[in-house]
């Protein structure tokens, strides 16, 4: 009879990048296969303990082939971890899930090459999403920050490492995701997740606060949390400590 | 070349079959030469709206996947001679649509018509996927309500990124009609205001479409409403729509008042 509704840490959601692999397979499926089979054969274990992404986009193919497709890379030990570019309709519980927003790093090397006598015209099929010239894989540095001037509509969501500033108003159920401070010059009404990397000192801005939800470095409030007085308001958010603040600024 | 338009809203019940009517029939009134052309494969309904039910032979179906011609396929409004219909299929689904028919389809339409306008199935599937796909202009169709008002939201989104003309890196054109307005429920508050939606959409308001008994009368007749009665409240509103869609700067009335002037939309106080 004492549920504990009252719970004094609060579950914490973090956003976390990691580099994945993304395999492009071609049509047919039985060439390409062989393709794989013949790289992995010259470097067992390739696959292994990888996290690899499947990319469909552009292939005419339906829900059965693509779950024989994911069968028969099981076979293989290659697990797929997400699909990018895939018909809703494609996919189902028995897949892996839906993967978009992925940021192009440089190509993974493929294994050492084949023996001299077989044609080296065969093409890499580890690719990653864009060509760019070969980029230390952990990209370091100073994350990318970005300047949305476009009204960020219901549905999309928004990510970047850095700061995130918004000249225009985020839509009921659009969501921005900021490893930095996010800036909205418009209304917020839908979600605004700050500090997503473990920076605590992040901090929401927003000329107008209509928010669905807030977070910072995991913590997080939900529109029934929020103070109704700040409604309307020109308003910011940071941590203080693990306590979740919200200011007025007008 | 013509122009291609697309009348869409993500929600269903919203208006766009009714909207795409009487636009269609509106702007053929003018001499333009126009087509209608029903997207949504499995549950057309155009046909029913412009009172063409009884002569479908091909569809646009048909018409991709070669079974007929374009020209068989086309049906010519008895009405008004420069008003065309290509109507849907309604035995198969939306799935029978391929990206490069459409394509072919839209592409030939516009050689012929000054103005092709795609009804959009409701959802953001393949079929009202496809029907944005190739426009030039965007019709917007929203009801004054919170759930109209987010969905129109995630179509716009779509607008700037799937279609063909915004992955080439142009912007496509894009119009607000708010329909089914309700002057008795706007004074009495609970309504969505016009300048509100104006504000969380921020796109231009081509009109108001005021909540009427003559648009369900001029459906049951099989009649866009602007052919039905020119001079009711709804087929007015659309005619000043289209004036606008065509470049006339004319200002905006809110329907129940009796002055409009552009500026009290965005004045006003609550009622």
């Amino acid at each position: 009879m004492t549920a504990v509704l009252t719970q004094p840490r609060p579950i914490r959601l973090k956003g976390r990048s990691y580099l994945a692999l993304t395999l492009t397979p071609e049509l047919p499926f039985e060439d390409w296969l062989v393709r794989l089979d013949d790289l992995a054969g010259r470097s067992a274990g390739f696959f292994l303990r990888r996290p690899v992404v499947l990319d469909v986009e552009g292939l005419e193919i339906d829900r059965a082939q693509l779950r024989d497709l994911v069968g028969k890379l099981g076979t293989r030990n290659v697990r797929i971890m997400g699909i990018e570019g895939a018909r809703p309709s494609m996919l189902g519980n028995d897949l892996p899930p839906a993967m978009s927003g992925g940021k192009a790093t440089g190509d993974i090397e493929e294994p050492a090459a084949a023996p001299a006598s077989e044609p080296p015209a065969a093409p890499a099929p580890v690719e990653s999403a864009a060509q760019m010239p070969a980029a230390p894989l952990p990209t370091t540095g100073a994350p990318t920050s970005i300047v949305v001037t476009q009204p960020v509509r219901s549905g999309q969501s928004i990510f970047t490492e850095g700061d995130i500033t918004i000249l225009g108003s985020v839509a009921s159920g659009a969501e921005v995701i900021a490893g930095g401070s996010i800036h909205i010059y418009g209304t917020l009404r839908g979600r605004a997740m700050a500090g997503t990397l473990g920076n605590a000192a992040a901090r929401i801005f927003c000329r107008k606060l209509e928010a669905e939800m807030v977070a910072i470095d995991g913590f997080y409030k939900t529109a029934e949390d929020l103070e109704p007085g700040l409604r309307g308001k020109p308003v910011q958010f940071w941590l203080d400590g693990e306590t979740f603040t919200a200011g007025s600024m007008a | 070349m013509g122009k291609v338009i697309v009348v869409t809203s993500g929600k269903g019940g919203v208006g766009k079959t009714t909207s795409s009517a009487a636009l269609g029939a509106a702007l053929a009134q003018n001499g333009d030469k126009v087509v209608v052309v029903d997207f949504d494969v499995g549950l057309r309904n155009l046909d029913l709206i412009m009172g063409a039910e009884r002569r479908v032979v091909y569809d646009l179906v048909n018409v991709i996947q070669g079974e007929a011609k374009l020209t068989q396929a086309l049906i010519r409004d008895k009405r008004i001679e420069s008003l065309y219909l290509l109507p849907a299929s309604q035995t198969r689904d939306k799935d029978n649509l391929t990206a490069e028919g459409v394509e072919k389809v839209v592409g030939a339409l516009k050689t012929h018509f000054d103005w092709v306008i795609c009804d959009s199935p409701a959802g953001i599937e393949r079929g009202a996927t496809l029907a944005m796909r190739h426009a030039d202009i965007a019709i917007v169709v929203t009801n004054p309500e919170v759930s109209s008002v987010r969905d129109s939201d995630r179509i716009i989104g779509l607008l700037d990124s799937k279609t063909a003309k915004a992955e080439a890196g142009e912007r496509i054109e894009k119009h607000l009609l708010l329909t089914r307005y309700d002057p008795a429920r706007a004074e009495r508050g609970d309504m969505l205001k016009v300048d509100d939606v104006l504000e969380i959409l921020s796109i231009p308001l081509l009109g108001i479409i005021p909540e009427s008994m003559d648009v369900l009368r001029a459906s049951n007749i099989g009649s866009p409403v602007t052919l039905a009665d020119e001079r009711s409240a709804p087929a007015i509103a659309y005619f000043d729509a289209v004036r606008r869609l065509k470049g006339e700067s004319l200002p905006v009335t809110i329907p129940g008042e009796k002055r409009g002037f552009f500026g009290k939309i965005f004045g006003r106080k609550a009622a």
